[in-house]
């Protein structure tokens, strides 16, 4: 097991160098010259030679490139051109608010799609099976931006459910101490439930804009995955042989459909951390998303390649989980590799 | 994966081909119900400026916020302008960026995939190795990058949603070429004295082109939705012009205020075109690849 995951983790090593080597190429396209554009509007040609040499501009690709490479080493992606403030530690600060909010989408998701796929593959044809069908191909079709939209209208505006869609708790409300970053986790570690119940009222509306989003991929794969493995030789027998349904479907069918299962939820994540970026837009949620979005308007280059990384690198991370968790759910997987 | 237009004289082919596809739609009349919208959307994109009631940029102050009327179908925004005439002009703008992307894309993509499946060798380890590189990204996030760095334009965006389709494109053409590669008609074609070249474009291009076809219109909603998003977030698109994604922005702000449908109509347009594409392309798919049929 550990000898597969080590494996695996050397795997990772080419596409780090490839994530690291676009997101170094990026910053090289920018149009026009960078020096020009860091010194501002009243720059004299001193000034800009200036921070041409400062910025290593005057270097050659390769030396540009090395000294891209130090400077990630020591966790410097440089600093924000608005706030002055180094990328890193801005990143590392909003990090937690946009994690909580995909983990609670995704968690919606595969509590509803999860079933969902499961009652329409055993149900065929039912209209638990056409639900299904109908939620698989418009949830694809939803721009996640306007489903947080029209569920801030009907729930916020018409039926006044949901608190106003402006971030992470309201302003009465100061923020818990933190532990994890995770407001439902740490304000019950502090053991403030009023605190709790204010932060869970805030999260709904967005991780339901995600959830909706990614369940349709998981519900479709789920029931497409049920279907196969429902027609198969072992579960045939196992009905022939007198077990319950109950024991067919969740022992014996359940387990072997997971697999493409956690094979889609790499393609989920995908979408899922994009679509972050524009639920976070719409609910003004302080995560990374909206750092990235706010510096894009103001061309502010440094934190929207550092964002990219940083998303780069987590998905990268996450489809390692996906992959060793596989080994984890398939036998097989571990002794073939 | 059986070509029919190839399999048999091309007359007969093309005739057997409109029979197949127009059995495989009375199978499914939801294809036919995307179809019949795609043809709405097409007419939309080629005439819409000129069938619309209003100038899509003209603003008109004392009608300002009107929600739906008979006069204004879809309510006016904060400028006066008609919602209804911008929802229909923009079609154009967001169908050209959709299909200008994943034509690009299945040029750059289809070839270079055709190309590593039929050669293999280090043209494979290029190609396979860009590909990975690109789904490493979460991406939206790439596509992000990719138009921040290249500069805010329109063509930038049809650039960034090219390059994130890219794999899917690369993978597709390169698993179809690798399996044709040593086939009977391929190997026939090289023993009568062809190039390689020449069988990649007659012998091998001809076969992969339906699926790529069944590819472009899979990735089409995709397409406009990743436009929208960039759009909405910013970028490509600038204020006063007709686009489903920045429109929903624009009305972003009103749906706090009770004003749903300055958001609401060209979100929904948005909504239905990519939902029409979606179906559209799995009726494709049901009429070009039999197998793959839900």
């Amino acid at each position: 097991m550990l000898a597969n995951v080590l494996r695996r983790l050397v795997t990772v090593v080419p596409t780090l160098i490839g994530v690291v080597i676009v997101t170094f190429l990026l910053t090289r396209v920018l149009p026009g010259d960078p020096a020009v554009y860091f010194a501002g509007p009243a720059a004299t040609p001193e000034s800009i030679a200036d921070i041409r040499k400062s910025l290593g501009l005057d270097q050659s690709l390769a030396e540009q490139f090395l000294h891209y490479v130090i400077d990630l080493a020591h966790g410097n992606l440089g600093n924000s051109l608005a706030t002055g403030q180094p990328v890193v530690s801005e990143i590392v600060s909003r990090l937690p608010a946009s994690a909580e909010l995909t983990l609670f989408g995704l968690i919606i998701a595969i509590a509803i799609a999860i079933p969902l796929g499961i009652l329409a593959a055993v149900k065929q044809g039912s209209w638990v099976d056409h639900t299904c069908r109908v939620v698989a191909t418009a949830g694809v079709s939803l721009p996640v931006f306007f489903t947080g939209l029209l569920l801030v209208y009907v729930f916020y505006y018409q039926l006044g459910w949901a608190p106003a869609p402006l971030g992470r708790l309201n302003v009465f409300y100061t923020a818990p101490p933190q532990v994890t970053g995770f407001y439902l986790i740490d304000s019950l570690i502090a053991g403030d439930f009023e605190l709790f119940r204010a932060s869970f009222a805030q999260l709904i509306l967005p991780g339901a804009t995600l959830a909706i989003f990614s369940l349709a991929p998981i519900a479709r794969m789920t029931r497409a995955s049920m279907l196969a493995v429902l027609a198969s030789d072992y579960v045939r027998t196992a009905r022939a042989s007198g077990l319950s349904a109950y024991t067919v479907i969740v022992t014996y069918a359940f387990r072997n459909a997971m697999l493409p299962v956690i094979t889609t939820l790499g393609m989920v994540f995908s979408f899922l951390l994009g679509a972050n970026v524009l639920v976070e837009k719409v609910f003004a949620w302080p995560g990374i998303g909206s750092f990235a979005v706010e510096a894009l308007i103001a061309s502010d280059f440094a934190p929207v390649q550092g964002f990219v990384l940083t998303m780069a690198v987590m998905y990268v991370a996450l489809n390692l989980i996906i992959d060793i968790l596989y080994g984890v759910v398939d036998p097989r997987v571990r002794l073939e590799a | 994966m059986t070509d029919i237009a190839a399999t048999t004289r091309p007359a007969a082919g093309l005739a057997a081909l409109i029979r197949h596809s127009r059995y495989v739609i009375g199978e499914n009349p939801v294809t036919g119900l995307a179809f019949g919208l795609f043809v709405l959307i097409l007419i939309a994109a080629l005439l819409g400026p000129w069938i619309v009631p209003y100038d899509p940029l003209a603003s008109d102050t004392a009608a300002a916020l009107a929600p739906p009327s008979a006069a204004h179908l879809f309510g006016t925004d904060q400028l006066g302008r008609d919602i209804f005439s911008r929802v229909v002009a923009a079609t154009r703008l967001d169908f050209t960026i959709a299909v200008a992307s994943v034509v690009l894309v299945f040029l750059m993509g289809g070839l270079a995939g055709v190309a590593a499946g039929y050669f293999g060798g280090w043209t494979d380890r290029i190609v396979s190795r860009i590909a990975d590189t690109i789904m490493a990204f979460p991406l939206f996030v790439l596509a992000m990058g990719i138009v921040a760095a290249l500069g805010n334009t329109v063509q930038n965006i049809v650039l960034a949603t090219a390059i994130i389709n890219f794999p899917l494109y690369a993978r597709v053409a390169r698993a179809e070429a690798n399996i044709r590669r040593e086939a009977g008609f391929v190997e026939a074609a090289r023993l009568s004295g062809n190039g390689e070249w020449r069988i990649l474009t007659f012998q091998i291009l001809p076969n992969v082109f339906p699926l790529m076809v069944v590819q472009m219109s899979l990735t089409m909603g995709y397409a406009i939705l990743n436009a929208a998003g960039l759009s909405f977030i910013g970028l490509g698109v600038r204020a006063p012009t007709p686009e489903w994604g920045i429109m929903v922005a624009e009305g972003a702000a009103n749906i706090f205020s009770g004003e749903w449908w300055i958001a609401f109509f060209p979100g929904a347009a948005l909504m239905i075109a990519v939902f029409c594409f979606n179906l559209l392309g799995d009726g494709m798919r049901d009429i070009v690849d039999p197998r793959r049929r839900t």
